[in-house]
């Protein structure tokens, strides 16, 4: 069961998601394309929160986007987007961050940043593109051998996202404010 | 809090949220079902009657439509080059799925969040068996609703301190201050919560959005 904290945790990370979307895009020096962090945003929800508020975390946001709030980068949101050809990249947020949760809880418990890379890519990068990919065919009708050929592009930007959410993670474990089971 | 909803006196913006999705869901699976063409063009008819209904601005309808178009038609055109499929085929699969998001984008701008959020909320009811709690579901909805310009208030504070000690381009930087901050807030509102007597084990606690 949800306690009082455990509500005020989900709604706070669905809320930093919808804050990251609002912040401009952060620039990477080394990286021609800004990164917009709400894919980070998922990733942290499942390695800080764990699988089931993690997951709820992400639920929340996209039900509120879905409601009607322009939450996502760029001041989008609505039903169209996410019926639209990149809908499913955003509506497997709820499921990788689970996933990320449920990865974390066994194998990254503790402040080593590999492990929680590993799991972030895992949860955070292969869920969100086995969302979004047969989404992309399905909508689209994009073969899908071509949908993943073009996604490969955002593989470098998310593979770094995933290491910041590892560092991030990693520093708010050794600061100890949060145990993963709470 | 602001969201894409239009507001304009018209029959459309007073059906109840759940009629409008409804009808959404109906149409965009018989859109599927039938041949493009017919499904495209009963689509489109049905999306401008509703455009003229709820007496919306074209342009600022179509505006949101651009990029998802913009895309569909890379995407198609992008298939009927290598397939060598024709041009029709192309325009009416673009023009099935742009009505689809059209019909789907009217719905957004003619329902207000807070009446969407309301219609979230009882089809929670229906997941009570499985063990969701409606009324927890809608505290979270309606407290994440309220954090939003909290946390992006507090996303550009950290950036800003982070650029005054010229350390802005390291993001571990910016996201470590930003979660301790966050975890701190929650031990803060969870009192906050508690001391106006909220109690998560009430099972019909419905505290109003």
């Amino acid at each position: 069961m949800l306690s009082t904290r455990d509500l005020v945790l989900c709604a706070l990370f669905a809320a930093l998601l919808g804050g990251l979307g609002m912040a401009p895009p952060i620039p990477l020096g080394f990286l021609p394309v800004p990164v917009t962090a709400q894919t980070l945003g998922v990733m942290l929800a499942g390695t800080i929160l764990g699988a089931k508020r993690g997951g709820i975390a992400a639920l929340l946001f996209v039900l509120l986007v879905a409601a009607g709030l322009p939450l996502l980068a760029g001041g989008r949101g609505g039903i169209g987007v996410l019926m639209g050809p990149t809908g499913g990249f955003v509506l497997s947020w709820p499921v990788a961050a689970f996933v990320t949760g449920w990865l974390a809880e066994r194998f990254a418990t503790n402040a080593n940043p590999v492990r929680l890379f590993a799991v972030s890519v895992l949860g955070g990068i292969l869920v969100v593109y086995a969302g979004g990919i047969p989404w992309l065919w399905l909508v689209a009708g994009l073969p899908i051998d071509k949908a993943v050929f073009g996604s490969l592009a955002f593989v470098p930007g998310d593979l770094i996202k995933a290491g910041v959410a590892a560092v991030a993670a990693s520093g708010v474990r050794r600061a100890g404010i949060l145990p993963i089971h709470a | 809090m602001l969201g894409l909803y239009l507001h304009r006196e018209s029959v459309i913006h007073r059906l109840p949220a759940g009629a409008k999705l409804g009808g959404l869901l109906l149409v965009t699976v018989a859109v599927l079902a039938l041949p493009s063409a017919w499904g495209a063009l009963a689509a489109g008819l049905i999306g401008a009657a509703v455009l003229v209904a709820a007496r919306l601005p074209a342009a600022r309808v179509l505006a949101e439509l651009r990029a998802p178009v913009v895309m569909l038609t890379l995407l198609f055109g992008f298939q009927a080059l290598l397939a060598g499929g024709g041009w029709e085929e192309t325009a009416i699969a673009v023009a099935r799925f742009a009505t689809l998001i059209l019909l789907a984008t009217l719905v957004t701008l003619t329902t207000r969040v807070m009446d969407m959020v309301d219609l979230f909320e009882r089809l929670f009811g229906l997941l009570r068996p499985v063990g969701v709690n409606p009324a927890k579901m809608a505290l979270m909805l309606a407290l994440t609703i309220r954090f939003i310009p909290l946390l992006g208030e507090q996303v550009r504070e950290v950036r800003m301190a982070q650029r005054a000690r010229g350390v802005e381009r390291n993001i571990a930087a910016l996201f470590v201050p930003l979660l301790v901050k966050i975890l701190t807030m929650a031990d803060d509102l969870t009192a906050a919560l508690e001391a106006r007597g909220y109690d998560p084990a009430e099972p019909e606690t419905k505290n109003s959005t």
